[in-house]
């Protein structure tokens, strides 16, 4: 019998204060983990059961083909964290997770933004390209295809600018993350 | 030879001498190699009676239980069991059949995605994709089920895949690099909370499931009497410390004792020792101990601080960490005397408030008598498999649990239908000791086609239902909090339960009377082969004292 058992209907307020502890900040977590089927369901599977929100997620192989990074930034301001990792240490198929302080670490996102380029525009998409270091990887004469490598912010700052000039979509790979230093991730 | 062949050696390596399972289309050649494997199979009627039964043969014995099943409808009724020991930390390997390779993901004929359904209550499972991981599975399967904090493990394996012809070779090493549970607790960590035990003026020990099954009673009675340390255990820890103990305070929690709860409320320092502090424990969370500072010992790192923050961890297995805060405890040589008034509050509780209920002045018998009645026939010595409801709660009360693995009872997940199927599986696996499961008439009819294994199988355990004709449970809920708003709570005295144990070949019989009952329930004892005793209770009781639903444990009530 779920709690409370008592008539009294609850409030929206009550509800809303009923969830768990909150850091308030961007947690980047990486996972070092081995490389079977059905580990990234199991890793997925802890954050969807309490409702949690992942914003990006990435895999890949590592320098051994025994074992995958995955990497993976959820909002500490909305969803208390703590457990959650404490669960993902449990899997079998989890060796190890650091949740990475932002100013020890590397992160780099790849993004492809399509624009609208009528005549006029551009050349001005051209220059913004070339102060964000982005690449032209495709072009019509109504459009380019463009290619922008950074951490998210700087992504997101591209994305602001090309907005402006008609953005007919864009894709971004999520975060990958490694830490600063001589050490291991 | 053939994998399933493989997989029967494996069972025997593992020591495997009993498994509980039913067969199906996609399971056929595992049930072939049964055939003249020389492992003891328990045809079940229904998967999740197969489950419990596992669960309850791993409970009673400690070893690893086994359960079977085909693919689809054979795994998906195995869920609730799955689920069951994943709450309670129950050691169970759950091997399933599943429908050939070449139709997975097709929805072929029986086909369910046992992987993904089970994911989320499982330790860990196995998705068999090449007939050459088979007996490595199995035995990584053994392992994770029963190191650490144990729990079930699925293999799920493929038609096509177990009759492959494969070169075995036995399996001796087991290393899994992402697996590596800590044992022994930190020595710092536990110098320091024996130094807070030494200086607590108000200790309480709390102690769960994880004593039963790291095997700590004997060390929890160390402790407990390296001085005068008052003990409660939960639920699920009930028999971990004896019953009968002097400085035994009773269970705790919502349907504990108010002298365990009281001291719970104004404990200077708990020492928790593979428990988890859950919400039947706590009640409301902000007002729980409030003085209290928390030593947790837990194997399970996750169970640290999840609910209680604790102040001095110590993650390991009970038997180790207990052991050597005992010794770091008798090398402090503190003052027994100062917990002379902590037991002197502790004493007067226990005397004004010990379990009670106002006794029939006529024949009627009231369910806690039955308890006591059971206790008494039993001289307290039997283990007692419970289903889930009043009865579970009165029986967790009124029978002094004194051995580890004497009480077993779905405690998480509360699941009906638990207790004739674990009872079998206790029988099966601890067949010298008497095994009474008390039901209620509502749960029992959740898996009564059990009935039909033991008399076959010849499991003689004595079934007593507590039938008071409700889900009374539920029925009390409503009484107390709704408003006595009875919403489909009257089952009344369906089925006969007298003619049911005779159709399915047991013995039936029923008792009205208190002042035989404890004959009677020794007759029923002595009896041979299955017996079914229909036990007609008081019908509208509650289950007291009560902390209710977001109270605090010193507003206990009844």
């Amino acid at each position: 019998m779920g709690e409370p058992g008592t008539k009294t209907p609850l409030s929206l307020e009550e509800l809303d204060a009923a969830v768990g502890l909150r850091t308030g900040r961007k947690h980047v977590l990486s996972i070092l983990v081995e490389n079977r089927p059905g580990v990234l369901t199991r890793i997925a599977g802890l954050f969807a059961r309490r409702g949690f929100n992942i914003e990006t997620l990435t895999v890949g192989p590592t320098d051994d083909e025994k074992f995958s990074r995955i990497t993976l930034t959820v909002d500490g301001a909305l969803h208390p964290i703590d457990q959650v990792t404490k669960q993902l240490h449990k899997l079998v198929n989890v060796l190890k997770i650091r949740d990475l302080e932002p100013a020890g670490t590397v992160t780099r996102e790849l993004a492809l933004f399509k624009v609208a380029a009528e005549a006029q525009a551009r050349s001005e998409i051209l220059e913004f390209t070339e102060v964000f270091r982005g690449r032209v990887v495709d072009t019509t004469k109504r459009s380019v295809t463009v290619e922008v490598t950074g951490d998210s912010e700087k992504i997101d700052a591209f994305e602001r600018v090309v907005r402006t000039y008609g953005l007919i979509e864009m894709m971004r790979t999520g975060e990958i993350a490694m830490s600063r230093g001589r050490t291991e991730t | 030879m053939r994998a399933v062949d493989a997989v029967m050696e494996c069972l025997k390596a593992e020591g495997v001498d009993v498994v509980f399972g039913l067969p199906g289309g996609a399971n056929l050649p595992t049930y072939d190699a049964f055939y003249d494997a020389g492992i003891r199979h328990v045809l079940v009627r229904h998967e999740a009676g197969g489950g419990h039964a596992a669960e309850g043969y791993a409970k009673a014995t400690g070893k690893v239980g086994v359960a079977l099943a085909t693919s689809g409808p054979g795994a998906t009724n195995l869920v609730t069991p799955i689920a069951d020991a994943m709450m309670d930390s129950v050691p169970v390997v759950f091997i399933t059949g599943q429908v050939r390779t070449e139709l997975l993901g097709t929805d072929g004929f029986q086909e369910a995605d046992t992987m993904g359904i089970t994911l989320p209550i499982v330790k860990h499972s196995f998705m068999i994709q090449h007939p050459l991981e088979i007996p490595r599975a199995i035995h990584e399967a053994f392992h994770i089920a029963r190191t650490g904090r144990p729990g079930p493990v699925v293999i799920d394996i493929p038609q096509d895949l177990s009759r492959a012809e494969i070169a075995y070779e036995p399996v001796l090493d087991v290393s899994l690099p992402g697996y590596q549970p800590t044992v022994e607790g930190n020595q710092k960590q536990i110098r320091q909370a024996a130094n807070a035990l030494a200086s607590a003026r108000r200790p309480v020990i709390y102690a769960g499931g994880g004593v039963i099954n790291s095997g700590a009673s004997a060390e929890l009675v160390e402790l407990a009497t390296s001085d005068r340390f008052p003990v409660t255990c939960t639920l699920m820890g009930l028999g971990g410390f004896p019953g009968t103990h002097a400085q035994w305070l009773g269970m705790l929690g919502m349907h504990g004792t108010r002298a365990a709860n009281y001291a719970m409320d104004e404990a200077d320092l708990i020492c928790a020792v593979g428990a988890r502090f859950d919400d039947r424990i706590t009640g409301k969370l902000a007002e729980f101990a409030p003085h209290a500072k928390f030593i947790h010992i837990d194997i399970d790192p996750a169970e640290i601080s999840k609910n209680v923050p604790a102040h001095i961890p110590i993650v390991g297995d009970a038997r180790h960490v207990l052991r050597k805060l005992v010794a770091e405890y008798r090398a402090l040589e503190p003052d027994p005397e100062r917990l002379r008034d902590w037991w002197a509050r502790i004493e007067a509780w226990k005397a004004e408030h010990p379990l009670r209920y106002e006794d029939s002045t006529d024949a009627e018998i009231k369910p806690q008598y039955l308890v006591q009645a059971l206790y008494e026939a039993t001289d307290g010595q039997a283990i007692v498999v419970s289903d889930v409801g009043q009865h579970q709660m009165w029986t967790a009360q009124y029978y002094h649990f004194t051995r580890p693995r004497q009480w077993i009872n779905s405690g998480g997940l509360g699941t009906m239908g638990f207790g004739l199927p674990a009872g079998m599986g206790a029988k099966v696996g601890s067949p010298d000791d008497t095994v009474c499961v008390i039901a209620g008439d509502g749960s029992i009819q959740m898996n009564s086609q059990e009935l039909a294994t033991c008399v076959q199988e010849q499991i003689a355990v004595k079934v007593f239902i507590m039938n008071n004709g409700y889900l009374g449970m539920v029925r009390q809920w409503q009484e107390l909090f709704w408003d006595h708003r009875y919403s489909q709570v009257d089952m009344g005295e369906h089925p006969d339960f007298v003619k049911l144990a005779e159709a399915y070949g047991a013995t039936g019989l029923r008792f009205t009377d208190k002042a035989s009952l404890v004959e009677d329930i020794r007759a029923a004892i002595a009896t041979p082969g299955t017996v079914v005793a229909d036990v007609r209770v008081t019908r509208e009781e509650n289950t007291y004292p009560m902390i209710a639903p977001g109270a605090a444990a010193r507003d206990m009530v009844g």
